[in-house]
């Protein structure tokens, strides 16, 4: 049984007005347990848009979404997978410990099984310490940790991540890419990963989804080989090199009217623009 | 600073007194300048000296403890205006914020309520509440001075909540939603959290116009035992004691004084683990 299945899925808003915008057309994706896999592609190709049908956080306009074998408005409830968004997101009422246990909390769990599970989640982030601080009081990198681990906490199958390392520095960010493969190795999650860096996506993928847009859809597949153990090495090797260029030129032909894709500063300020 | 910026005051009033036409005075041909006399404006030490003095001749009560005793009286009717507005606030907000279609439907209906007089309404609700009976209730008066205090009360509530409510990121919002939270949880848990900030500003101002509600309607519907009546009481005695209306004056502005000062103290226990530089 597959982790996740998108058949033939399509999304349009507006449909039938001058606003129309087809997020994405006829997509399909499969992902096997236990694989990570990165979306990628410039603004508007739907690629968080496909991370949402997947989540049930939006409905297709067509097609179907199975995660776990079973449709995603079912997974949802049955919280198969955990979330982790751009900004962590974090309660700043909350104290990290409480932050952790929030999902639990939604599911009904009891004091002190929350309380160990939260501690427990903590070791794995490896901030056990900080367990009786806000969120406030940590740093950018800290808090997307305590995001993973409340995303991780009811243990979950499944981990759908919107660039979560988007607001972070580029050392921060190689730490925590190492951190996320981790983690993952230790919890055999599978992971489904939105980002727009491109050796971000060879450096923790078994396969790099490359995505177009207008109308949004998938154009390349491509398998990266870079082994299950990777590390400060895996950065320097060859393959790493040969995966980046060829998901650059999968990207190419792809190009937004506005994007550059080549040019890292160009893009970050109309990817600012469109979050507007 | 607080008793720093009254002692400024006082000083100001004295140096006017001093240096002010006793008359009053023209500026630019219009009579804008108020007399500076001691009917128009006694001495700020007169006006303390009242609160030693017997209310009336022959009385054995004070004016102190005539003022305080007014003031407790009209605390309580102002803490349940304040209740109660907030409580219908509140309420109000969470419906606005559920359906779409009752914020638009409301909401220019409570703008509208707003401008309504309050003492064109005082005397309706009065006799509303007098002709109310239900299973033996008697209607109390006070009750209706009370809920002409709610009703200035429970507009900068309803609207401050229902921003506050609305406020939560749509990032956190889509988090609750993949944990197929419910809308009632993921109210409790994110998004009245996450309006305090919004709500501490509108009790404040739902503090005062509950004072002002309940001191105006005890004027308007001759409430006894309060200190709006002591105001209208001892303003009709001002050709003979100037100084005296005063006293009440100032019993009314202790009373929202203290009003302000519960809702600061919930405002430091609620923001006690935000980011300080948010606080407000």
């Amino acid at each position: 049984m597959s982790a996740v299945n998108v058949t033939a899925a399509s999304k349009i808003f507006n449909k039938g007005t001058t606003k129309q915008v087809d997020a994405l057309l006829d997509v399909n994706l499969t992902v096997e347990p236990g694989e990570f896999i990165s979306l990628i592609g410039p603004s508007g190709c739907g690629k968080s848009t496909l991370l949402r049908l997947i989540a049930d956080l939006l409905e297709p306009t067509s097609g179907t979404v199975t995660v776990n074998g079973k449709p995603a408005a079912q997974a949802r409830l049955d919280q198969d997978y955990g979330m982790a968004f751009q900004h962590a997101g974090l309660f700043d009422w909350r104290n990290v410990a409480k932050n952790i246990e929030l999902p639990l909390e939604l599911k009904g769990w009891d004091k002190e099984k929350r309380k160990s599970r939260a501690m427990e989640m903590l070791e794995l982030v490896k901030l056990p310490e900080f367990a009786e601080l806000h969120p406030w009081q940590l740093s950018g990198g800290m808090q997307q940790r305590i995001a993973i681990a409340r995303a991780l906490a009811a243990h979950p199958s499944i981990l759908l991540m919107d660039e979560p390392f988007g607001a972070l520095d580029e050392m921060t960010r190689e730490y925590m890419q190492g951190e996320l493969l981790r983690i993952c190795a230790q919890t055999s999650t599978t992971v489904v990963f939105v980002t727009h860096s491109i050796p971000e996506a060879v450096y923790l993928s078994n396969r790099v989804v490359v995505m177009s847009p207008r109308p949004g859809r998938i154009t390349h597949l491509i398998e990266i080989n870079l082994g299950i153990v990777r590390g400060e090495a895996t950065r320097a090797s060859n393959e790493f090199f040969h995966g980046i260029t060829a998901v650059r030129e999968a990207l190419r032909g792809t190009r937004g009217d506005h994007v550059d894709d080549l040019d890292q500063a160009a893009k970050l300020v109309t990817r600012n623009v469109d979050d507007r | 600073m607080f008793i720093l910026s009254i002692a400024l005051v006082a000083a100001l009033w004295e140096l006017y007194k001093v240096i002010g036409p006793q008359d009053g005075g023209q500026l630019l041909g219009a009579k804008i300048l108020p007399r500076a006399n001691d009917r128009a404006m006694p001495h700020i030490w007169d006006m303390l000296s009242r609160y030693g003095r017997r209310e009336v001749r022959g009385s054995d009560r004070k004016i102190w403890s005539v003022v305080l005793a007014g003031g407790w009286f009209s605390f309580r009717l102002v803490l349940a205006g304040f209740i109660l507005g907030a409580a219908v606030g509140v309420g109000l907000a969470i419906l606005m914020a559920r359906f779409k279609i009752v914020e638009r439907g409301l909401l220019p209906y409570l703008v509208v309520s707003q401008t309504v007089p309050l003492i064109a309404l005082a005397p309706l609700v009065v006799s509303w509440g007098g002709k109310l009976q239900l299973a033996g209730f008697e209607w109390p008066r006070w009750l209706s001075v009370s809920i002409l205090g709610a009703f200035l009360a429970f507009f900068p509530v309803s609207v401050g909540t229902l921003k506050g409510l609305t406020s939560a990121p749509a990032e956190s919002i889509e988090l609750m939603n993949s944990y197929a939270s419910s809308w009632r949880q993921t109210l409790l848990k994110l998004r009245f959290p996450a309006a305090v900030p919004f709500m501490v500003p509108a009790f404040k101002l739902a503090a005062s116009g509950a004072v002002i509600g309940v001191v105006v309607a005890e004027i308007s519907t001759g409430l006894k035992g309060g200190i709006g009546r002591l105001v209208i009481e001892y303003a009709r005695e001002a050709t003979g004691d100037p100084a005296k209306v005063f006293t009440a004056v100032f019993g009314a502005a202790a009373l929202g004084l203290a009003m302000a000062g519960i809702i600061a103290l919930g405002d430091i226990y609620l923001m006690r683990n935000r980011p300080k530089e948010t606080a407000t």
